[in-house]
């Protein structure tokens, strides 16, 4: 159950089934003077899972960072629940943070704390009573299938359980939005189908907007063919080859947009350099 | 390591002061304006005075022993070596003690914060903190800010007492002089303006040492490279702050407690 500062702060960010969730519009950014992102503008409604790929280098975790504030674009307007990102004060950012949650392409746990204290960080800077944290984190870390690692140190945990840990620790507060940093990059094939079954699982339950960066093609085909099955408790392929509606492709090469559209409009596109790139 | 013009060259030196003034100031207001984090300002005055405590006591002490001894040698030559006291009380309180100890201190806990703030900016862990709605500076930066200085005030007296001590161990047992004596003569020498001298500097050195520290970890970058890098730079850097500002402080001082007799 959210704790009251939680549902203050949430009654402020009633998300509009109308309104685009996340707008760039003309993003430039330069690192050094070399351009990493250039006239960048993509929309993600309500609902909607964003898998962002594109070859190595191109600017996706740039665009992850730039999405939750943490750097600023040299040009261009990003707006996050209808808000200009761009403008905010670091102070005001913190509170739209507190909609948003993110895992991390190494994790990013703190490794001075347990796995409880990293998972019910966000409840302890609310000051949610620990009584109710406990429970919060027990929860959370059910979802990810890792309950019995609640004591643990990050460091006594193997790359994909720190990851799941790191998809906990992003939903503990139900976020309005997640974004997926590579979470299955440098992971083993199986390890990466689970991490992806927990975020279809996350997807199908909750209907909760998400943006996810993958290099893995595989990882995005996945998400868009495959459903959770409340019943059966697993992810299973969508019949007849259906796909999943709300999970969109935006695909980055160069620090520029060379598709943005739905997976079917993927499959079908004659773009050379796309064809190669999914082969 | 590449050659730079000595424009971009002074460029960057440039930026790096800005940016050390930014975050310092933004530490320093977050003193002043919730939230607060308590429990982190007492584990760092815990970790930062507390577990500075056996460097500074051996290193006072046995500065309070090596200045007796050498100093007998010259004041015997003037029949003045009751006058040890004096001069090591003397020393220790307005110049060693602050000095040393802030040196201590830079080298255990500034290298300790850059490397450890270095360690979480290259593992993303400070983005994470961002991230999850939480200021870093707030967090991290202005509780080691605040325990530095309040512990180097403590540790500096501690190191002055020490220090005292010590000269007075090796008076009395190598140098044969009266204890009695000796702690008469320290207690004499010593005036109101040697004691806030004295006192004044280490606020100084926390200040320093907190700050220099916690910039150059929160500024890492390049990996692991990069954090060994910021550690030696954060030593490097306080120390000489520390001892540039020493002697301003002096200046400063000298001339008001002079200016006031």
């Amino acid at each position: 159950m959210p704790t009251p500062a939680v549902d203050t702060e949430r009654e402020q960010h009633q998300v509009d089934p109308n309104q685009p969730v996340v707008v760039f519009e003309n993003v430039t950014i330069s690192f050094d003077i070399k351009p990493v992102l250039e006239d960048i503008s993509f929309t993600v409604m309500p609902g909607e899972t964003r898998v962002i790929l594109g070859p190595a280098g191109c600017g996706k975790s740039v665009l992850m960072k730039l999405a939750n504030g943490l750097i600023c674009p040299d040009q261009g307007t990003i707006r996050i629940f209808g808000e200009d990102i761009t403008k905010m004060r670091e102070v005001d950012l913190f509170k739209m943070r507190a909609h948003v949650g993110m895992v991390f392409q190494e994790s990013a746990l703190f490794d001075s704390l347990s796995v409880e204290d990293n998972v019910a960080y966000r409840l302890h800077e609310e000051k949610v009573a620990e009584d109710e944290a406990h429970a919060r984190v027990v929860e959370s870390l059910k979802f990810v299938a890792l309950e019995h690692a609640i004591t643990k140190f990050p460091d006594e945990l193997s790359g994909g359980m720190r990851r799941r840990v790191s998809i906990a620790r992003a939903l503990i507060t139900k976020p309005d939005l997640i974004l997926y940093d590579s979470p299955t990059g440098g992971l083993d094939p199986i390890t990466s189908t689970t991490i992806v079954e927990l975020i279809v699982k996350q997807r199908d339950v909750s209907r909760t907007t998400c943006l996810l960066i993958t290099h893995r093609l595989q990882d995005a085909f996945t998400l868009a063919m495959n459903r959770w099955n409340p019943e059966k408790g697993h992810m299973e392929r969508i019949p007849n080859d259906g796909i999943e509606d709300s999970t969109k492709f935006l695909v980055l090469n160069e620090g520029r947009v060379v598709f943005d559209g739905s997976t079917e409009e993927l499959v079908s596109s004659d773009d050379p350099w796309l064809k190669d790139y999914l082969s | 390591m590449p050659f730079v013009s000595p424009e971009v060259f002074l460029k960057e030196r440039i930026a790096a002061v800005q940016e050390y003034y930014l975050l310092t100031a933004r530490a320093v207001v977050d003193i002043f304006t919730p939230p607060h984090y308590w429990n982190d300002v007492f584990t760092q005055m815990d970790s930062i005075g507390v577990g500075s405590m056996p460097i500074v006591i051996l290193t006072g002490f046995f500065t309070g022993c090596v200045l007796a001894l050498q100093s007998a040698t010259s004041l015997e030559e003037f029949g003045a070596i009751s006058m040890t006291g004096n001069l090591v009380a003397l020393s220790m309180v307005r110049e060693l003690g602050p000095v040393l100890t802030g040196l201590m201190i830079s080298g255990r806990n500034a290298s300790g914060m850059a490397s450890e703030l270095g360690s979480m900016k290259v593992t993303e862990q400070i983005d994470a903190m961002r991230a999850l709605g939480t200021d870093p500076v707030r967090k991290l930066f202005t509780p080691r800010l605040l325990a530095t200085v309040i512990m180097m005030f403590f540790l500096t007296i501690i190191s002055d007492a020490v220090g005292i001590a010590g000269g007075a161990i090796v008076s009395v047992w190598s140098l044969g002089l009266n204890a009695s004596a000796y702690f008469h003569t320290s207690y004499r020498a010593l005036h109101y303006a040697d004691v806030v001298q004295g006192l004044t500097k280490p606020l100084f050195s926390g200040f320093i040492i907190a700050s220099v520290g916690c910039f150059f970890g929160m500024t890492t970058k390049g990996g692991t490279q990069g954090v060994g890098k910021s550690t030696t730079q954060a030593v490097v850097v306080s120390s000489v702050f520390i001892i540039v500002v020493d002697f301003l402080v002096s200046r400063v001082m000298l001339a008001i407690f002079n200016h006031a007799g």
